[in-house]
């Protein structure tokens, strides 16, 4: 007898700041579900909750915490307002979220 | 003997959000060699060529980023020296006790304009890479795990003053320039690449909007092909990979940019050139820095002057 494996649950994200929306499963990162069907909206950088430039609020929906978050970029009062870093969480149902980091550069051509 | 006072990059502490995950990354998934933990909880590393005790350095943490970045110099009259020769610049120094990292020696510890810091110690306990001093075979198990780097190579870091930093590099500790990023002005220096040896760079530094900041660590991989196979590692671990694998234009080096658990960049490079302190310094303006950072893509990546732990 097989072994059927659970079925992941897939929910919608919607980008405020563009309106785009995409699925992420509610088991990985709302970052990792926009850039693995290569959707944009969410500056990707390091992936491991150690920069900034992912950095969201959640505006709507609640999520879980997968990962640690770099202190230097998100306090506990980030934390209480729902900013925080889209590598480090998973939706737990529909998610609106706005985005707050930036690709900042000395240098800007 | 040609190669005098600072010979190379020693150590590196890096700060990790979970220590257990980032050991076993480096660990398993790199293929450095566990070297013991401290009274403080860090966790020592070495590449699996490099004869001193130690290299790599993981400390937990609630933030990302680097501790220090320390050299070896030839002697201890060269760290009496060159710790003078720093406070005659204006650097203040401050002495860190033998012992306080496993077998290392004193060091003495100094923060540069871009808020590093920056270490300087004689004195690291030979271990070996594990081949012998007679008639040593030329590599073993270690070298075939993981990424399996021979060597922690260099470090690019990110911060404000640039040339602050790089004028107590090249006045103060005898290193050269080899390459260089310019702005538009024909003169700004965005990213400057400093050896103290005949490698390409051993320190580089980019100008960034905050200081004290890791762009990357970077550990040298033998041939362009074993970059290649540390690219599938990459992969069948899910390491998230910012460039690569390419070519530099500058330095020629072949690389992939990647981040560790924690979100520190790290790079496996293999190549460039031999360098010489009488060599012409080569110029990248800023224009063409697609190319000098990804010579067969030509691509602006943007990550390269944004993202920092």
């Amino acid at each position: 007898m097989s072994v059927q494996a659970e079925p992941r649950t897939a929910v919608t994200v919607r980008i405020a700041d563009t309106g785009e929306s995409y699925k992420c499963h509610t088991d990985e990162s709302l970052l990792t579900g926009m850039h693995r069907m290569g959707k944009r909206g969410i500056p990707v950088g390091c992936r491991g909750g150690g920069c900034s430039v992912c950095k969201v609020w959640v505006v709507a929906g609640d999520y879980a915490q997968i990962r640690a978050m770099s202190r230097e970029y998100v306090s506990e009062e980030d934390l209480a307002h729902g900013r925080v870093l889209a590598c480090c969480v998973a939706p737990r149902g529909e998610v609106e979220l706005a985005v707050i980091g930036k690709l900042n550069k000395v240098v800007t051509r | 003997m040609a190669v005098t006072g600072v010979l190379r990059p020693g150590h590196a502490q890096i700060r990790v959000l979970n220590l257990e995950e980032d050991v076993k990354f480096y660990r398993d998934v790199f293929g450095l060699v566990e070297q013991g933990r401290d009274a403080q909880g860090r966790v020592y590393f070495k590449a699996w060529d490099e004869r001193d005790h130690n290299s790599v350095i993981l400390r937990q943490a609630d933030t990302a980023g680097i501790d220090f970045f320390g050299f070896k110099v030839d002697s201890v009259a060269t760290l009496n020296k060159l710790e003078a020769d720093l406070n005659a610049y204006g650097v203040k120094t401050e002495r860190v006790p033998a012992g306080e990292m496993l077998a290392t020696g004193e060091r003495v510890r100094f923060e540069v304009p871009t808020g590093h810091v920056i270490e300087l110690y004689a004195e690291k306990k030979d271990v070996g890479n594990g081949l012998g001093y007679s008639n040593p075979a030329p590599w073993n198990k270690q070298s075939e795990t993981g990424f399996a780097p021979t060597r922690m190579d260099h470090a690019l870091l990110g911060g404000g003053d640039l040339d602050g930093a790089r004028d107590i590099f090249i006045n103060v500790l005898g290193f050269y320039l080899t390459e260089e990023v310019v702005a538009e002005d024909g003169k700004t220096q965005i990213a400057v690449w400093l050896s103290c040896s005949n490698k390409t760079h051993d320190i580089a530094f980019v100008r960034a909007p905050e200081n004290g900041k890791l762009h990357h660590v970077s550990y040298w991989i033998e041939t362009w092909e074993k970059v290649l196979r540390a690219a599938d590692l990459m992969s069948m671990n899910d390491v998230p990979v910012d460039i690569g694998p390419t070519r530099h234009g500058i330095t020629r080096g072949a690389t992939i940019y990647a981040f560790d658990r924690s979100g520190n960049r790290f790079e496996t490079f293999s190549g460039g050139y031999i360098s010489y302190p009488d060599m012409h310094v080569l110029t990248w303006p800023i224009q063409h820095l697609p190319e000098g950072l990804d010579y067969a893509q030509r691509k602006l990546h943007e990550s390269f002057l944004t993202v920092f732990s």
